[in-house]
């Protein structure tokens, strides 16, 4: 369980981290406690798994990388197969099932779009693929992961 | 454009964080500068809008929000930025996109809501359908997640490490 202290925490660290030699004492600052409490129920919090990732997140197309959405249309039985081959590209950072026609929803990430297409058309002819969509952005207004405890 | 030591920090920082007194310190000796070179460049980054944030993504389920929905919607092209504008302002909206719509497939505006239950995704589209003055979406419920990790940028300038 979450305390009162670990949810306050956890709302100052997913904002922002200061770039300072020592950014976890100037969270204590904040929280009114000493340096050494907050890396200590960090560490714990990060060993609980509350935490999925602590560190630099950083924007793709600004790093030059192309991006897109895709949906695949897969039969039942098939959808084991196909997301784990789905998942063995490296550029596929999120793969959920879901409910709808098209039930395999990925992004993918390549360093340029010949490298996009070929994964896609790869992904197009599995077996138990019945339909691909390829999604791309047209234009990004929010991307902000940030839970109100 | 980046340089062969930016993508090398911009890899290694894709790695573990050190959660201790001097993070960077120890990321530096990792890429081997300075801790403070390493401060001016994050800087840098943070400022031309390559580094997003610095900080902590949670599990959403474990910290209680259980439910998660893709709501793809339909939007007159002239009315996308009012729509991305007006949906973007509410929290449980951690992802709002235009994007190219397909032949079989017409929706072009999509935004992520994460709440507790179904039904609060439920309600939280209807709200969203109200604000903005939209009523074409479809619910995308997730049933499972079968991958969901961080990209691992430039891999091949931490080979070996």
């Amino acid at each position: 369980m979450l305390t009162h202290f670990d949810k306050k925490l956890l709302n100052v660290i997913q904002t922002k981290l200061p770039l300072e030699s020592r950014p976890f004492a100037r969270v204590a600052e904040l929280l009114n406690v000493d340096e050494k409490t907050v890396l200590e129920r960090l560490n714990y919090l990060k060993e609980q798994g509350y935490i999925r990732r602590f560190g630099a997140f950083f924007d793709s197309a600004y790093l030059g990388y192309v991006s897109t959405l895709a949906a695949a249309k897969v039969r039942t039985e098939k959808v084991a197969d196909v997301a784990k081959a789905i998942n063995a590209y490296p550029g596929v950072t999120h793969n959920y099932e879901r409910e709808g026609e098209y039930n395999l929803w990925f992004t993918l990430l390549t360093p340029n779009q010949a490298e996009q297409d070929r994964i896609l058309e790869s992904i197009r002819i599995l077996e138990g693929v019945e339909g691909l969509l390829s999604l791309p952005a047209i234009e990004k207004y929010k991307v902000s992961v940030e839970f109100n405890l | 454009m980046l340089d062969c030591l930016d993508k090398k920090i911009i890899a290694v920082l894709q790695g573990d964080f050190p959660l201790v007194a001097e993070p960077y310190a120890v990321l530096a000796a990792r890429i081997g500068i300075s801790e403070q070179e390493l401060l001016d460049r994050l800087n840098k980054y943070r400022q031309s809008g390559q580094l997003r944030k610095m900080g902590a993504v949670l599990k959403h389920r474990e910290v209680g929000y259980a439910a998660n929905a893709l709501c793809a919607w339909i939007v007159p092209e002239s009315r996308l930025p009012e729509a991305g504008r007006l949906m973007s302002g509410f929290r449980a909206v951690t992802h709002c996109y235009a994007r190219i719509p397909q032949a079989n497939w017409p929706y072009n505006f999509y935004t992520m809501l994460h709440a507790h239950t179904r039904e609060e995704c439920r309600a939280l589209a209807a709200e969203l359908a109200q604000t903005a003055g939209l009523d074409r979406y479809i619910l995308l419920f997730s049933t499972r997640e079968w991958k969901k990790t961080s990209m691992s940028y430039f891999p091949e300038y931490v080979q070996g490490e």
